[in-house]
């Protein structure tokens, strides 16, 4: 008869067994995830991140601001009060990785996007106590002096693309884009343009009030102001995301 | 535990010695802790068939409980237990907690809003907490504001007018103060005659000829100031553009400015450059209609409203 002594005895058996048990787990609650056809909401609007808001989105990655802001609001009355709608996955389905985050230092992100000016964002991630004197965030100065690095940014779109994320390098994947985004979004998220994109996106918002170069700032602000702006709640009834659950 | 429980269960061991004399013993899992163990087991069986749980081809189990609510357009609907229901039917709750004020707020006007007490004090403890959420990371916590970034909402003072209807729209839809940079239209000379002219308002000891000239020019068709800021400098509401006849500042910061020199200066960055920089953000679709409301009675209570 199996006895529970033979098992604990045998370490290298133990050690095979238990990871197939918490495998098992993760793969019954998991994997279906991706086959599950309700698990991506079907809404207008979310599209993939422009070349500058992509650059934007990995100053923010590196600068570890997921440390202390979270992407993610959830179905909760006191945060529908404070932030806004909860997120959808949809507003995060080209986000690799997604930046929900699980630690809430600062406010959640997810829909700061238009919530303040350019001037604000650059004065607050400049030197958040000059505007909000209690804050704990730390300065990031550097951020408007550091000439943004654009050098490789085909190839990030380039890997994106591998992961499933619609930016074009062919003509034919370019038709596609226009047919589910309108030609505005797709030439943005030409591959074969994207240099091109990100200077005109950067000279014609001028983010961070210098219009004589293109610095870090320019991209984590136009990162920011996009955040949550995606989908125009507007247009939906209330419960209209109730039937994806 | 107890000397005669001890005695009852004789101790068994593993079977191993250590050292000589090291023995592990192998007592069985306490009672209830077993009975916690298998009274979990079958809470988890409960909860598969009540809430949504096992994934199976494309789609998941989703429980037997059911939840109800009302949408917006006031069907009632009947679903499978989920949270983004459960936060439609708390907000049906709360909404209705609520109710009896809102109802008011949205039948008075702003002006009874300001005159019935139970009403003020529901605006000023709501609208403190929109207030600091939305409002104070630029107006600042009190609404002081920030010299050279968002004006002061305390004071008489206001660039696009203190009424409620004036603050409502302002809320509402957002502002953006825009004046055009000067330089290379006006020379040095003329500048430090409009600052010269500008500060005379304030009876600071400028040089009362350069300001006559400040005069001139600012009713001029080459510096056309008037044209936004009015004849009488007051500034028009419409634009937003500020009174420069009062002694409050919001971009040239001509009080923290100690000598004559530096107050000139200060006014004449502001000619030289222009102003882009004012944007208060649009709040429409970010807020509700009511809250708006709340807030326009709040901002007018802060002191200065018309
Ligand atoms: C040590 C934790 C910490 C880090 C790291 C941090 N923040 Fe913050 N952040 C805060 C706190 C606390 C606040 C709230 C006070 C304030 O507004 O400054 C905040 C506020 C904000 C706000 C305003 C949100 C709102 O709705 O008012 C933005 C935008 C923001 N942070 C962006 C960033 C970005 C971008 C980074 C990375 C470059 C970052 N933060 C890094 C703690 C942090
Ligand atoms: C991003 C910063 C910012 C935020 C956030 C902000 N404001 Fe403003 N607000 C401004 C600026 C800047 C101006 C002045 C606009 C100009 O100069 O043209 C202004 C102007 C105003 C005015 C008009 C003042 C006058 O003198 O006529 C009111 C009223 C006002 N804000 C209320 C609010 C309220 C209420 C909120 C919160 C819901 C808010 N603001 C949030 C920046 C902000
Ligand atoms: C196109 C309209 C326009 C013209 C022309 C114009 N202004 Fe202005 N001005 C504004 C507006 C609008 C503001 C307020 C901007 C804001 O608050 O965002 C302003 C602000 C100012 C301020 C800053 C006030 C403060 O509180 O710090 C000064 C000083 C000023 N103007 C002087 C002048 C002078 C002098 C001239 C003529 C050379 C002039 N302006 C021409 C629209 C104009």
């Amino acid at each position: 008869m199996f006895k529970h002594e033979w098992l604990e005895t045998n370490i290298g058996l133990l050690t095979i067994l238990t990871m197939l048990a918490i495998s098992i787990g993760g793969l019954v609650e998991i994997a279906p995830l991706f086959f599950i056809k309700n698990t991506v909401e079907k809404v207008d609007g979310v599209r993939p991140y422009t070349p500058l808001e992509l650059r934007g989105r990995d100053i923010y990655q590196r600068e570890g601001c997921y440390l202390c802001h979270s992407q993610m609001i959830r179905p909760f009355r006191d945060e529908a009060l404070r932030y806004g709608h909860y997120s959808l996955a949809a507003e995060s389905q080209y986000d690799h990785p997604f930046q929900w985050g699980s630690k809430r230092t600062g406010p959640d992100l997810a829909r700061v996007g238009k919530k303040y000016s350019n001037e604000w964002m650059v004065a607050h991630l400049v030197s958040p106590r000059s505007l909000v004197p209690e804050s704990v965030m730390p300065n990031f100065p550097w951020l408007l002096t550091t000439q943004l690095d654009y050098s490789d940014i085909e190839d990030r779109m380039r890997a994106l693309r591998i992961a499933g994320v619609p930016y074009s390098l062919t003509k034919a994947e370019y038709d596609a884009n226009v047919k589910k985004f309108g030609k505005q979004t797709a030439d943005m998220l030409d591959i074969n343009k994207a240099r091109q994109n990100l200077i005109k996106q950067a000279e014609d918002n001028d983010y961070d009030g210098d219009p004589s170069n293109i610095s870090e700032m320019d991209a984590l602000v136009a990162y920011l102001q996009v955040l949550g702006t995606m989908v125009d709640f507007s247009k939906y009834d209330d419960d209209e995301f109730v039937k994806y659950r | 535990m107890s000397a005669s429980k001890q005695q009852a269960h004789v101790p068994q061991t593993t079977g191993h010695v250590w050292d000589g004399d090291l023995q592990e013993y192998n007592n069985p899992l306490p009672n209830w802790w077993l009975m916690a163990f298998y009274a979990s087991v079958v809470f988890a069986v409960i909860y598969w068939f009540m809430y949504p749980a096992w994934p199976i081809a494309g789609t998941f189990t989703t429980g037997f409980k059911t939840i109800t609510y009302v949408n917006n357009k006031g069907v009632e609907k009947t679903v499978h237990w989920n949270t983004r229901a459960l936060l439609l039917q708390e907000t049906n709750e709360a909404v209705k907690a609520q109710k009896p004020y809102f109802d008011k707020l949205s039948s008075m006007s702003f002006e009874q809003i300001a005159k019935d007490p139970e009403m003020n004090s529901f605006v000023l403890s709501a609208g403190k907490e929109l207030f600091s959420d939305n409002c104070a990371p630029c107006h600042q916590q009190g609404g002081a504001g920030k010299v050279g970034f968002a004006p002061n909402l305390t004071d008489d003072d206001w660039l696009y007018g203190g009424h409620f209807s004036e603050i409502n729209h302002t809320i509402t839809y957002g502002r953006h103060g825009y004046m055009p940079p000067f330089a290379g239209v006006l020379t040095d000379q003329q500048m430090t005659e409009l600052a010269d002219y500008i500060l005379s308002f304030e009876k600071y000891p400028v040089n009362p000829a350069s300001a006559e000239a400040g005069n001139q020019l600012f009713h001029s068709e080459t510096a056309a100031c008037y044209y936004c800021h009015g004849a009488d400098a007051k500034g028009r509401k419409v634009i937003g553009s500020a009174n420069l006849t009062d002694s409050i500042w919001l971009w040239a910061n001509v009080p923290a400015a100690k000598t004559i020199a530096d107050k000139e200066a200060a006014i004449k960055t502001v000619i030289t450059g222009g102003l882009n920089r004012g944007v208060m953000p649009t709040w429409q679709g970010r807020l509700s209609t009511d809250q708006i409301k709340l807030l326009t009675v709040y901002v007018h209570d802060l002191g200065g409203g018309q």
